[in-house]
């Protein structure tokens, strides 16, 4: 395999591995708000507000290794 | 967004290398008929694939070329005799060779007229808004106030502090408002995200960065924050312990960093591969699936837009907070200082008990 093969192979599983991590990660989250929405609604707001915070940033780590596969994928 | 943009990075990477003659043939009419339709009628940015110079392009180059930066600005007006939706400016030809200093190009480029319009654009509304003043709001003046009350009593005074919190509101209403508007303006059609170069995103991240070291100096005192650099272990290990803690200064700004820069690219690369789909596959029928697709996709980039700027200023103000609450011997360390929890100095409990003292059952 050349190494454009592989760059390019890299970066499909790296995108997929990221997606997965991030999948993961944001589906407890969403769990885990949910659950506490479900125990104290009036509550709802500053979980929504914490859920968004924290999905932002889960997905601004996902997010590193989708740039480093776009750089696989562009340079190769 | 990052699974779709993971299941279409394959998509692009297969496209880059094919040899253009099987899809050469019906492909260039139905990029034509493409992109005329598309232009007219959802104003997104699609005539990606019908330019008429480079057929030899690959779609890849042409996703790439509309998310980067560049010399060439295009816009629609009259040039070469009528109307047309691609009329170019080539900046490098109307300025040539005046702003080039030695080895440094400062001509202006595209995601900085971006900017600049952008700026331009939020001064007006801005203005716009507080010419009325009336001790009623109302209008325009009503949701800018809405915005800027949000910033300062959640994000500001929650993450700074009462009484520090003021004196930080303008860089962080600015911010705000700023990455807001950037981010916005790259939806507009034939603008640019300038949030999406690397350099603007790290430009807004250094100023974070300075602004957190001088809040931190102000308050712990140059010492002080030296002192912090070295972590509280004992002087043998500083040699270890000094550049590691001169690193982790930097980790904060360049998440940032990467964070802002890489939702913005991400969303309107994986609007430009749904409707490279279309080009890649050759067939026009592909439209009625890719184009309701890149829609909510646009959509959730516009929400996106409103988050990150949320989410800079938030994680900016959270930074200045952490370099305040050392002050006073209120020393937790560093350990207690990595989450991005609400509420850090210590009287902001009230804050949190707004919610909890409704509820029944709390005595």
């Amino acid at each position: 395999m050349t190494n454009t093969a592989l760059a390019f192979l890299s970066a499909g599983f790296g995108a997929g591995l990221a997606v997965l991590g991030a999948g993961l990660g944001i589906g407890r989250l969403a769990a885990a708000g949910l659950d506490g929405t479900a125990r104290q609604p009036t509550a709802a707001g500053d979980i929504r507000t914490s859920l968004i915070i924290a999905a932002a940033l889960i997905e601004g780590v996902t997010l590193f290794a989708i740039v480093v596969c776009v750089l696989l994928a562009i340079k190769a | 967004m990052t699974t779709l943009l993971a299941s279409l990075l394959l998509a692009v990477a297969t496209t880059q290398h094919t040899p253009e003659p099987a899809t050469g043939e019906h492909g260039h009419p139905a990029v034509e008929a493409g992109a005329a339709e598309h232009a007219e009628q959802h104003g997104a940015k699609e005539h990606g694939g019908g330019h008429g110079a480079a057929h030899e392009e690959s779609l890849s180059d042409v996703m790439l070329g509309h998310v980067s930066d560049g010399y060439v600005l295009e816009y629609p007006g009259y040039c070469h005799g009528g109307f047309s939706a691609e009329c170019e400016t080539d900046l490098k030809e109307v300025f040539g060779d005046s702003l080039v200093f030695g080895s440094v190009d400062m001509t202006p480029t595209k995601h900085l007229i971006m900017l600049w319009l952008a700026s331009i654009v939020m001064l007006v509304v801005v203005m716009a808004a507080v010419a009325k003043k009336s001790i009623v709001p109302r209008g325009l003046y009503n949701f800018v106030e809405t915005l800027v009350q949000f910033v300062r009593v959640e994000i500001a005074k929650k993450n700074i502090g009462e009484h520090d919190g003021d004196r930080f509101v303008p860089y962080l209403v600015t911010a705000f408002f700023f990455i807001l508007f950037v981010n916005l303006f790259g939806l507009v059609p034939w603008a640019a995200t300038a949030t999406g170069n690397v350099a603007v995103t790290m430009a807004l991240a250094t100023f974070t960065f300075f602004i957190t070291q001088y809040a931190a100096i102000r308050a712990q005192g140059l010492g002080g924050w030296l002192k912090h650099l070295t972590g509280g272990v004992s002087p043998l290990l500083w040699p270890i312990m000094i550049p590691v803690e001169i690193l982790g200064l930097f980790t904060k700004p360049f998440a940032l960093t990467i964070r802002l820069f890489a939702n913005m690219i991400a969303g309107h690369i994986v609007i430009l591969s749904l409707l490279g789909l279309i080009f890649a596959l050759g067939s026009p029928f592909v439209a009625v699936g890719s184009v309701p697709m890149a829609l909510a996709i646009f959509a959730l980039e516009v929400f996106v837009a409103f988050v990150q700027a949320y989410i800079f200023t938030m994680l900016s103000s959270l930074f200045i907070g952490q370099g305040l609450v050392h002050h006073g011997g209120h020393d937790e360390g560093h350990g207690g200082a990595g989450e991005p929890g609400m509420g850090h100095a210590g009287g902001d409990h009230a804050h949190g008990s707004h919610v909890a003292g409704n509820a029944p059952g709390h005595g």
